[in-house]
């Protein structure tokens, strides 16, 4: 699994890769209202803004970690946003996407590095 | 956080772990570790305790020994009917400016040979400056900064008072009376600012933390922030000073016509006499432009303060704008209130709000989102 310092975790398995939000950043933003997902199909850069979420105190956005197509959402979400702060690295991953370069998943944090971020 | 004033229960929220954030001048809980969405449905169903200790808590003495005198001077500054209330008795009120503007909202009680005022924490200095400039000719003005203010608010709230003081379950709502606990006074008024029964408890500070501590030792009872405060209240319909209504907006714009009593509209015998009268009361018989609604979102996306509002999904003209909003926990979807035109301020209206570049679907609503569970 690999890191964000924006606090999101991808998980990639062949040439597909899980985006969620970290733990921290879940506890951080307290119980999930409401969850809003790209469109599968959308081609993204990183750092584009392509998820909303909004917690009882205050909406955030979840950018694209690295460039890729959205191949798949999570719409569970829409309907049960407070899975995010239940299983926030499980059942509750937001998009999957197919990265254009699986190379650049090299140049994130690996798990010890983002422990040192948070602690 | 090095200017913030402290209240009486600062020690009490850290000891709790309550996350603490400026407010009003002060270091708040925002939230304790039940988080806001538990909390808000703690309150609703059982009972929680606020510190509300940074309001402002004023007690007006006429000079006289006359309480007329202190009705009469107050009644020159807010547009309610501080004569006709009895003793023991509280009302909700506002300071008005002179455009007719809401300089800030308040409640105020009869207690015999004085009132006793409570105002929001951010605006008591300039609330104080200001009855002072106008009243003090007649009266002595007194900030409590001694005491704590508590409220206790919830469906069990008066089981779980009552059994500290018995008295409170005597109480019917917007009573206010000094009650005696382990010798000291206790003002207790039977109101609040959830939508919910329960009490607010004026108490000497050094006795604050001892009165929490026994009353979140009972099982009805938790401790709850001002996250779960705001989402109450939007529920509840309740306006937040400095959000739904400031100096920019009336009484009658806000739709609390209610609050002002026939006795100080036009034809009644203490007709006008506070600042502002002229603009209020003509709105009072000509009505006004834009008006204060309920507003529910029909989407699953909370909508907050700033948020413009239009007629129609391409229409250019902006009729309105949401003041305060949010997740409503209690009904499970999005709550929020602001100001329409009052053309299209009809209950049902369909409006669009512009959230993040789209429109999206609005209904106007009628307030409370929730009913209100008062003992009457």
């Amino acid at each position: 699994m690999k890191f964000t310092e924006e606090h999101e975790w991808l998980l990639a398995e062949d040439d597909i890769v899980t985006v969620g939000i970290t733990k921290h950043a879940a506890d951080a933003l307290g119980e999930l209202v409401f969850v809003e997902l790209p469109e599968v199909g959308t081609e993204v850069s990183k750092d584009d803004d392509i998820v909303v979420i909004e917690s009882v105190k205050a909406a955030s956005d979840i950018m694209a970690p690295i460039d890729g197509e959205i191949v798949e959402v999570n719409e569970e979400l829409l309907e049960n946003p407070t899975l995010v702060n239940e299983d926030p690295l499980g059942k509750a991953w937001f998009f999957k996407m197919k990265p254009d370069n699986m190379a650049d998943l090299d140049d994130l944090m690996d798990e010890a590095a983002y422990s040192a971020l948070i602690a | 956080m090095s200017d913030l004033k402290q209240t009486p229960l600062y020690d009490l929220h850290v000891e709790l772990d309550a996350k603490m954030v400026p407010f009003a001048g002060y270091e708040m809980p925002v939230q304790f570790p039940l988080g806001v969405m538990k909390e808000h449905n703690h309150t609703r169903n059982a009972a929680g305790l606020f510190d509300v200790s940074h309001m402002g808590q004023v007690i007006i003495r006429p000079k006289s020994g006359n309480i007329e005198d202190a009705a009469l001077a107050l009644e020159s500054l807010i547009p309610m009917d501080v004569l006709g209330l009895p003793e023991d008795r509280q009302r909700y009120g506002m300071l008005t400016n002179d455009q007719g503007g809401i300089r800030d909202d308040l409640m105020f009680a009869n207690r015999g040979d004085h009132l006793y005022v409570v105002v929001n924490g951010a605006c008591k200095d300039d609330d104080f400056a200001h009855m002072q400039a106008h009243i003090s000719d007649s009266c002595d003005l007194h900030i409590h900064d001694d005491r704590a203010l508590l409220a206790l608010q919830g469906p069990q709230a008066e089981t779980a008072l009552a059994r500290m003081i018995p008295e409170v379950a005597e109480m019917s709502f917007m009573d206010l009376k000094t009650l005696s606990y382990k010798g000291q006074d206790v003002w207790i008024s039977r109101s609040g600012y959830t939508g919910e029964d329960g009490f607010e408890i004026s108490i000497p500070a050094d006795h604050a933390t001892d009165f929490a501590r026994e009353l979140l030792a009972m099982a009805e009872v938790e401790m709850i922030g001002l996250g779960a405060r705001d989402s109450l209240r939007l529920e509840g319909g309740l306006c937040l000073y400095g959000n739904d209504i400031d100096t920019q907006t009336t009484p009658i714009e806000a739709a609390l016509n209610w609050s002002i009593q026939k006795v100080r509209r036009s034809g009644g015998d203490r007709e006008g006499g506070f600042p502002g009268a002229e603009v209020i009361l003509t709105q009072m018989a000509d009505g006004v432009s834009r008006k204060r609604v309920g507003i529910a979102p029909e989407g699953r996306a909370p909508m907050r303060g700033g948020t413009p509002l239009f007629a129609e999904s391409d229409s250019d003209t902006q009729i309105g704008t949401i003041t305060s909003g949010g997740f409503g926990p209690t009904v499970g979807r999005p709550v929020a209130m602001g100001y329409v035109d009052t053309d299209l301020s009809a209950k049902d209206t369909t409006l669009f709000a512009e959230l993040r570049g789209k429109r999206l679907p609005v209904r106007i609503a009628a307030l409370p989102f929730t009913p209100a569970n008062f003992k009457r």
